[in-house]
């Protein structure tokens, strides 16, 4: 009992990671219809980012209270949102309109780009960072098992649900939001009424990557070592997230994160560590077979 | 408009691009984070190269921007005028390739490395044309090819090292299992489409290398199969030994190391050609046209009473098939398999491949696999920096091209005259 309790706060909190990087891909799919397949990079520019203020802030003494921690976060949050305003500048845009693979392929070169990029200028080497935040409150003991909410799993959870009511708010109630969703249901008929879709556009980019940056930032502050791969992996994830949430969905994305996070936690712990991701995409595929649009996804009505 | 008043939108257009570079550049590039002497990371600031990166993009987009406009790059679908005059030098260059490839070996001054090289791209062509099968005619788009590459590259090394079979046996059989995968992938995603289809085959290609890792006592784990036997002439192994029974005893030569990269040269272009061969022949069938028809149109097809399943499923089948062999002949080759090989990178070139040369156009994914490939083989001693020009190519030539490099196609069949259409008259598929 105590173990599965302690296993679902570690989903839980893997979960929203996965899920603030979904919303990224979710939220780009929704109005361009591509996927992003430069986004999990775009998380892993996040995380170095972070590090490289740490770094930045412990050497000009500063070590790490909730103002610095903030500060980093916003810068980080800053500079992968102009990360995410180039990429889409620089790939897509040019190819927007275009056929469909023309933008994957496109995406698919850019992430190679980005990786290889982290990689000449940081280093190939994995970056441990200290531990900054330690310690965490015990929810339960049984049996001498401690169950431990760590301070970073509390931060991780808090952030991210502050995150996320921000954004539905700015999704559902300010015009840079009715914007979004009115170039997602037809752009064409939202320039007409005089949208600037262009805009619209570039900054679902930056909100897609600013959440990837928060979402990076929590990685590299959980589990403390970052290189410049870690990017494929939970880009994939968070895409089977997207997926499984039925892309296009917010709120789907958010569950179907959680989902990944929880089944891939559940299964090292009950199963097999080496087996984690063969669960989460097998999972996956049992979902689209028998729910080809996801859990939350709108069935797309095909016209001839 | 004139390129006095050009001169300062131009400057300010620059400026912009600089300034965001120098944000984007500056963390990343002039603070070096390094694991210190103490285990804990210190900075390194290189200010000189990252002012130059920013200088470089400042004068980049200037230059651009004077020479296109504020427009910047823009795609171009229509075949220019440029294309056309291509178009025509095209049906010189297929059979001018073809020539070119198969007297290589001959051709003096080309040794070892070259035909390394060639066997690289010949491999890789083979893959493309593989996966053209696949997305390019049956308009269903797989990122996971890889998985039969593996499948059949450790039905080769396992087949040939627990039973002893030889190669010849083992290519068809390496075939048939990556075939047989194909079919057992395609089943659970013949109701995909589009983008559902692509991450479900990428899962596909991440399950296999993960049960290639895991699977110690079948597979070896992660430090793969090694000794793998290496291929014989139809019987006779190449030896430097020489003497009786061997490869160069037979035929009386000098024994020498190069017979055999010259035999596994013509081994993968015979590969590749079949490959390409099969393709042609098919596209003239009912199968053929039925995957095509499949991809221009779906719902059409079905009202037409073509079976969508087995279309679907033969065309994951025979793909499948071909990267099956091309994955026995690079265990032969390499006389190592292992995990790494296969990861989801490879998938992306084979794709990338595919997309660049021009969906459904033979000659351009050979085009491509030359391109990128040995494209990027020349810039091998940049090291680290390889990978980054090699996405960097993959970006531009898309922007640029976003039909691909071939921007025509020629229609399977056609009322009266068979003439060259634009790429973007065909259609990509939902599948």
């Amino acid at each position: 009992m105590a173990y599965a309790l302690q296993q679902l706060i570690n989903g839980i909190s893997l979960g929203m990671i996965y899920g603030l990087i979904a919303v990224g891909y979710t939220m780009v799919y929704g109005i361009i219809g591509m996927i992003n397949f430069a986004h999990g990079d775009v998380f892993m520019i996040g995380a170095f980012l972070s590090l490289i203020g740490l770094v930045l802030l412990s050497m000009g003494g500063v070590m790490g209270g909730p103002a610095a921690l903030i500060l980093v976060l916003l810068v980080s949050v800053a500079l992968t949102g102009l990360y995410g305003w180039a990429i889409e500048r620089i790939a897509y845009r040019p190819l927007r309109g275009s056929f469909r693979l023309a933008p994957l392929i496109s995406a698919i070169g850019l992430s190679i780009v980005l990786q290889n990029f982290v990689q000449v200028s940081q280093g190939a080497r994995v970056k441990p960072m200290e531990t900054l935040v330690r310690g965490g409150i015990e929810v339960m003991r049984e049996d001498g098992f401690v169950v431990q909410l760590a301070y970073t799993q509390m931060l991780i959870i808090g952030v991210t649900l502050a995150v996320l009511a921000v954004f539905t708010v700015l999704v559902t109630r300010t015009p840079l939001g009715r914007a979004m969703r009115a170039c997602e249901q037809d752009r064409k008929m939202a320039s007409l009424l005089g949208i600037d879709t262009d805009k619209t556009i570039s900054l679902t980019f930056v909100i897609g990557a600013a959440l990837a940056a928060v979402a990076g930032t929590m990685y590299l502050l959980r589990y403390g070592v970052i290189d410049f791969y870690i990017g494929f992996l939970a880009g994939v994830k968070a895409f089977t997230a997207a997926v499984l949430g039925g892309i296009g969905s917010l709120p789907g994305a958010v569950l179907g994160g959680l989902l990944i996070g929880l089944i891939e936690t559940f299964w090292s712990a009950y199963f097999s560590v080496q087996y984690k991701d063969v669960a989460a995409f097998s999972i996956l595929v049992l979902t689209l077979i028998f729910l080809p649009t996801g859990l939350l996804g709108r069935q797309e009505v095909e016209k001839v | 408009m004139k390129p006095a008043s050009a001169l300062p939108a131009a400057l300010k257009d620059a400026l912009i691009a600089a300034a965001v570079s120098a944000a984007i550049f500056i963390p990343l590039v002039a603070l070096r984070t390094d694991v210190g002497p103490t285990g804990a990371l210190t900075l390194r600031t290189r200010w000189p190269e990252a002012a130059l990166l920013v200088g470089l993009v400042f004068l980049g987009r200037l230059a651009l921007v004077l020479w296109t406009g504020r427009r910047g790059l823009r795609a171009s679908t229509a075949p220019g005028p440029w294309t056309q005059r291509l178009q025509q030098a095209g049906r010189l260059a297929a059979p001018a390739f073809l020539a070119l490839a198969l007297v290589l070996p001959a051709i003096p001054g080309v040794d070892r490395y070259w035909l390394d090289l060639g066997i690289l791209v010949l491999t890789y062509v083979m893959l493309g044309w593989g996966l053209n099968i696949v997305v390019g005619l049956a308009g269903l788009l797989d990122l996971g090819y890889v998985a039969f590459y593996a499948v059949g590259a450790y039905s080769y090394a396992l087949l040939a090292q627990e039973f002893g079979l030889s190669f010849w046996v083992c290519l068809p059989l390496a075939g048939l299992f990556a075939a047989f995968w194909g079919v057992l992938l395609g089943f659970p995603v013949l109701r995909l489409r589009g983008d559902y289809l692509a991450i479900v085959t990428l899962a596909f290609g991440e399950i296999i290398r993960v049960v290639l890792i895991n699977w110690v006592s079948l597979t070896g784990g992660p430090n793969g199969i090694s000794g793998i036997p290496r291929p014989s002439f139809f019987g006779l192994p190449f030896s430097m030994a020489g003497g009786e029974g061997t490869f160069a005893g037979f035929f009386g030569l000098e024994p020498s190391p190069s017979h055999r990269v010259i035999f596994l040269y013509y081994l993968i272009l015979g590969l590749a050609l079949l490959t390409n061969w099969v393709t042609i022949r098919l596209r003239r069938q009912p199968l053929g046209r039925a995957w095509e028809a499949l991809r221009e149109d779906e719902i059409a097809c079905r009202a037409l009473g073509i079976n969508v399943t087995t279309t679907k499923l033969s065309a994951f089948a025979l793909g499948a098939m071909f990267g099956g062999f091309a994955g026995a002949f690079f265990a032969t080759r390499q006389a190592f398999v292992s995990p790494e090989s296969f990861t989801f990178i490879e998938s992306a070139i084979i794709l990338a491949i595919v997309v660049l040369g021009g969906l459904g156009s033979q000659i351009g994914v050979a085009v491509a696999a030359l391109v990128l490939i040995g494209g990027t083989e020349v810039f091998r001693d940049l090291q680290e920096w390889r990978m980054l020009v090699f996405g960097g190519a993959m970006v531009l030539i898309m922007v640029l091209r976003p039909r691909g490099l071939v921007g025509t196609r020629t229609p399977s069949i056609a009322l009266g005259k068979k003439r060259a259409i634009g790429g973007d008259l065909v259609g990509e598929g939902r599948g």
